[in-house]
């Protein structure tokens, strides 16, 4: 157990986990304080400076995301030169930012439209200092639009802790920095995977779905695309797969997913060509049948076979547990150990 | 000298990366993406972490230099003495601005943050010779690489 | 060879050089001394010195400050003093040898001073102007001794600090540097002694040390002065740290831009393997330490500690946030004791001489020296260094010499891109850290920026906006984007579009900037335009409402006009010009034509005194 400091965030006492930041314990107690570049799974970044808070006997303003609770810790997250601060930087981030929400594919969903209306700001009052940026269109799953990113280098870092590719990078200097891949080339040209973990942490409509359909509800499910077995949302809408987000509980992937489960599994499950119902390959070729029936003719056929005779090859889609199961029947009930199964995809 | 006899004198280490990168782009006048990836391998990085460090950098260059470089100091003293007006004169005589090398390759001209000669300003730098209190009407002298 | 023997072999070394039995030459040749033509001066006096057929040693030195009379060239002939010639030329040197060392006559004339006593018409140095009333701690030895001869520096007492503290305890050590009142050279001025203690406490091992020599300020050359012309100063005092914080290793951070200073510091790190004052225990103390160099790439906020480190792990050299400080978790995550090349300079002067000496010198808060480069539009340029608490205008018209061509002072920029414009009412302050701080300014690392009349405050604002612009590293917005906003504003008023609006905007932003950025950059960026904007307001408000600089600076607000009653038509201008925008026949008044008119100025520069024909006027609105 971690020891349990108490602080008190604007008047209000809340206990927070020893060693937590000042932004984690407030936000886990139902506090919202602005913030951009703070992610739960990366780590401290310090980058979008929107967390100022005020902390007694502490000098300036420090940024919650990085600084850590300590017992006692009295923070004040809002008012007066904390507000007027802010709205500056918002500001400053706003006269770069396209104004298109409604058309976004982040509409709603958008973590700077969420600092905006906290911060009450309805209009623009500096003038844009950037140049157009080039849109990286290559990818098939999802758009690299530098004209909406904010640099909070959610990204990158994510490509380097998290997946530990390091296929994106920010580049250059200054207000010449970018989000980019080596030569300035595109992703399709990069070390990418198209896993997308950059784009579910991007806070903006920077890193976008190419196909973005907001599903009526989700069902928590495994992921059917390989042997792994990570949990993952599976999004519906009129009756049909149309989203897929990982899980942060998920034991096997914490929330990660790969490019089959995350851009593939939609389509694949939804497949025309994919097989609905077991078929029975007679003089008529193949015929439709029911379960009782396949299940019973494939056993008699077994029993017609020495166990060296008999090999069992379970699909790659399946899970890690079925494949298990599939090894204990090969094993236990058809005394063979002619068991493979290519668990990746 | 050729990259992997610059690698093989370093070792795998990422600490290493500044020291590889310096002894490149001396060796070469800039460091070609070919360098780039054979230094990734070198110290087990990804293309782009070493493209996020070379394009950090002001030292390194994506492109060949010109045989002769040209540097004008923009530190504080010798914008306060005219530096100004010495870039002006550069840019007009080789048609080039900040940052380009003319079209025959032989001049790489650029200007630069303080090169601590600040007691003499104007200061420019041809291929490693400083010259102080440059006035514009030097500057044709200085091209050509006279005392 | 032990230390007590290299010590005799030191002295026999000095003596020689200041009692020789035939003539010493040394010449000045720091990169300031090069960049004023020493190498050529150097060749003239070797040829000259085969021409007459004598024989003589010739010494490259450092730099001894006065940097605006340079190459300067020192003679010491057998039985006579050491004599400094300053202004030199290949012909000037090349007389001056003959007269001197053949005729005996010493040329008073080309003199900058004599060592001792004023002698012969010969004024003693250390009564000139610019250096009579310093107090050289740290450029002890600069211009002095030759900086390559680890001899030259252990007879002027070096490394006798090294020992007094490998003779002491660690915390005796850190006590000490307490006791002295020294605080970090680099700009901010946090306590020396402190930062050790509580990289000392730490128990996280091994330790770091790291000298910055990334001195980036435009318009500061007190570090690169310093490697070149005394590199064991700074290499005692390195030692000293690492001893007192436990460290078993150090790492140098200098500017590639600097290539004498880092040859300088190799050769010296190599003496010092030799004689066993650096490695495995150093002179049988048991203390077991290492030095590397590793060289900076051109950023400028490399210079910042954290940035540094992650520069040296091989990271983009972007800043993070502190805590946790350097000295808690710095190089590699662990204890690191960053400071400043003058610090570890002063350092070493501490443990030579103690800490009560060193406190004797500055103010209650600001103790010792400091050292200043002197630079822009000052008679006297050059690197100095004078006791804290000096007055501004003691530095600039004592030392400096005022402000030449007898024009108008404007106002001294301390403390770099971070620091703020003094103006002439705030001469009177004392250079130390708080006195600055409170006029808007900042100590910095010693850059000393005299304007003059003819420097338009509102073009140098933009100036430093400008130079942050380009070296903001991107990380954190009220940086990366809100200079870029600043500096757009101010473009403008330079353009004469500037509206009364801007000035606020300017304050209230710059005000967000400080307060919000991630490192020291941005929190001092704002700094140049929210000085200038407090001490110069109608500049600014000439600029926005009547579209007039003053100074005549800003281009898009000057035009340049002949006047017909004092034009001569020597047709000088004419010629001069290099966008054909200037006709008329000879003998008959010149015209410019506005519209062809680059305003380069180099008319009004050109027509000679007589006439005084060419005029700078307000552009005129629109």
């Amino acid at each position: 157990m971690a020891d349990i400091v108490k602080i008190v965030i604007d008047g209000r006492e809340i206990e927070a986990c020893a060693g937590a930041t000042v932004l984690e314990a407030a936000l886990s107690a139902g506090i919202y304080i602005p913030n951009l570049c703070h992610h739960p799974d990366l780590e401290p970044y310090g980058g979008c400076r929107l967390c100022i808070v005020e902390i007694a006997g502490m000098r300036g303003l420090p940024t919650a995301c990085t600084t850590r609770v300590t017992d006692g810790m009295t923070v004040k997250t809002y008012g007066g030169e904390l507000d007027r601060v802010r709205r500056d930087t918002l500001q400053l981030i706003m006269a770069n930012h396209p104004s298109d929400c409604l058309s976004c594919a982040k509409n709603q969903r958008c973590e700077l439209q969420k600092v905006t209306a906290y911060l009450g700001v309805t209009e623009r009052t500096m003038a844009r200092t950037m140049p157009e940026q080039e849109v990286d269109d290559s990818n098939p799953f999802f758009t690299l639009d530098r004209n909406y990113c904010i640099l909070c280098g959610r990204c990158t870092r994510t490509c380097a802790e998290i997946v530990g590719v390091g296929a994106i990078e920010l580049m250059g200097r200054g207000d010449q920095t970018r989000v980019g891949v080596f030569g300035d080339k595109t992703l399709m040209e990069s070390d990418c995977r198209s896993c997308g973990e950059c784009m579910a942490r991007c806070p903006v409509g920077a890193l976008r779905p190419k196909v973005n359909v907001v599903p009526a509800y989700e069902v928590l499910t495994t992921c059917p695309y390989c042997a792994v077995g990570c949990s993952i949302y599976l999004g519906m809408r009129d009756g049909r797969l149309v989203s897929a987000r990982g899980n942060k509980d998920g034991g096997a992937n914490r929330g990660m997913l790969c490019v089959k489960g995350r851009f593939g599994a939609t389509e694949f499950v939804q497949h025309p060509d994919r097989l609905t119902t077991p078929l029975i390959r007679g003089d008529n070729g193949q015929q439709p049948a029911d379960w009782d029936s396949v299940l019973d003719l494939v056993a008699a056929r077994f029993k017609s076979y020495a166990p060296d005779e008999v090999a069992v090859v379970p699909s790659s889609r399946t899970t890690n547990e079925d494949v298990y199961v599939a090894q204990k029947l090969a094993r236990a009930a058809l005394r063979t150990n002619n068991i493979d199964n290519c668990a990746r995809l | 000298m050729k990259i992997e006899a610059i690698l093989a004198k370093f070792g795998r280490e990422r600490l290493n990366l500044i020291p590889i990168l310096h002894e490149i782009q001396a060796q070469s006048g800039y460091v070609s993406p070919e360098a780039m990836q054979a230094v990734a391998v070198h110290l087990g990085l990804s293309d782009s972490e070493v493209y996020g460090v070379v394009t950090f950098y002001t030292a390194y260059k994506l492109k060949p230099a010109g045989r002769h470089s040209l540097k004008v100091c923009r530190g504080t003293a010798c914008h306060v003495k005219g530096s100004e007006k010495i870039i002006g004169e550069i840019e007009k005589q080789l048609g080039i601005s900040d940052g380009g090398t003319t079209g025959d390759g032989e001049y790489s001209f650029e200007t630069v943050a303080c090169l601590g000669s600040c007691a003499l300003g104007p200061v420019v730098v041809r291929d490693g010779r400083v010259y102080g209190r440059v006035t514009p009407a030097q500057v044709k002298d200085i091209l050509r690489g006279d005392e | 060879m032990n230390l007590e023997a290299l010590r005799r072999s030191a002295e026999q070394e000095w003596q020689a050089l200041n009692h020789p039995s035939r003539p010493q030459i040394l010449i000045g040749q720091a990169t300031c001394g090069e960049a004023a033509g020493a190498g050529a001066v150097r060749r003239s006096v070797l040829d000259t010195l085969a021409r007459l057929g004598i024989a003589a040693d010739v010494h490259s030195t450092g730099c001894l400050g006065t940097c605006y009379c340079e190459p300067l060239v020192d003679i010491i002939k057998p039985g006579a003093p050491r004599i400094s010639y300053h202004s030199m030329t290949p012909e000037k040197v090349s007389s001056l040898l003959e007269d001197y060392l053949v005729k005996d006559n010493p040329c008073p004339d080309l003199a900058l001073g004599v060592w001792g006593e004023a002698r012969g018409g010969i004024p003693a140095l250390l009564d000139h102007s610019m250096l009579k009333s310093q107090v050289r701690i740290a450029l002890r030895n600069a211009g002095v001794i030759v900086p390559d001869n680890l001899l030259h520096y252990l007879a002027r007492g070096g490394y006798k600090g090294l020992e007094r503290a490998l003779s002491m305890s660690p915390d005796a050590v850190i006590a000490e540097i307490e006791k002295s009142g020294l605080r970090g050279r680099g700009g901010a001025g946090f306590p020396t002694g402190a930062k050790w203690k509580l990289c000392r406490k730490s128990r996280s091992v091994p330790k770091y040390v790291i000298c910055n020599a990334d001195e980036g300020d435009p318009g500061a050359f007190m570090d690169r002065d310093l490697l070149e012309s005394d590199p064991h100063a700074v290499l005692e005092g390195i030692l000293v740290g690492a001893f007192a914080i436990g460290a078993s290793h150090g790492v140098i951070y200098i500017r590639a831009e600097y290539p004498l200073a880092i040859r300088r510091l190799e050769s010296a790190i190599a003496d010092l393997h030799r004689h066993n004052l650096l490695g495995d225990n150093i002179l049988g103390s048991g203390f077991d330490f290492n030095l590397s160099i590793v060289m900076g790439a051109g950023v400028f906020v490399c210079g910042e500690g954290t940035a540094l480190t992650a520069s040296i792990m091989g990271r983009r050299g972007m800043p993070r946030t502190r805590p946790p400080f350097s000295s808690e978790a710095g190089l590699w995550g662990k204890p690191t004791s960053i400071n400043n090349v003058e610090t570890w300079a002063c350092v070493s002067a501490v443990m030579l001489n103690g800490a009560e000496w060193f406190a004797s010198y500055g103010t209650e808060k600001s103790r010792g020296t400091k050292t200043f480069s002197l630079a822009g539009k000052v008679r006297r340029t050059g690197l100095i260094e004078v006791p804290m608490g000096m007055s501004l205008e003691q530095i600039i018209f004592g030392i400096g010499g005022g402000i030449p061509y007898d024009k108008k002072f404007k106002a001294v920029q301390t403390g770099g891109p971070a620091g703020g414009c003094i103006p002439a009412e705030k001469l009177h302050l004392p250079v130390d850290y708080e006195a600055l701080k409170k006029a808007g300014s900042f100590m910095g690392s010693g850059g000393m920026i005299v304007l003059d009349e003819d420097n338009c405050i509102v073009e140098t604002a933009r100036y430093f906006l400008s130079f942050i612009v380009d070296e903001s590293c991107g990380k954190c917005v009220p940086c990366r984007l809100g200079t870029r906003q600043l500096l757009d504003t101010l473009t403008c008023i330079t353009r004469g579009s500037g509206t009364a609006a801007d000035i606020d905007k300017v304050l209230g932003l710059g005000r967000s900037i400080i307060a919000s950025s991630l490192c020291g950059l941005g929190q001092g960026a704002p700094q140049p335009c929210l000085t200038t904007i407090d001490y110069f307001r109608d500049e600014y408000d000439e600029h926005i409402c009547d579209h007039i600089c003053r100074a005549g600076e800003c281009r898009a607000l000057v035009a340049y006009a002949i006047l017909k009653d004092r034009c001569g038509g020597c047709g000088i201008c004419r010629r001069s010009c290099p966008s054909d925008a200037i006709s008329g026949e000879r003998g008959r008044a010149h015209v410019i034509d506005v519209d062809k008119c680059s305003k380069c100025g180099n008319c009004l520069e050109v027509c000679s005194v007589k006439f005084s024909a060419v005029a700078r006027v307000p552009a005129g609105k629109g």
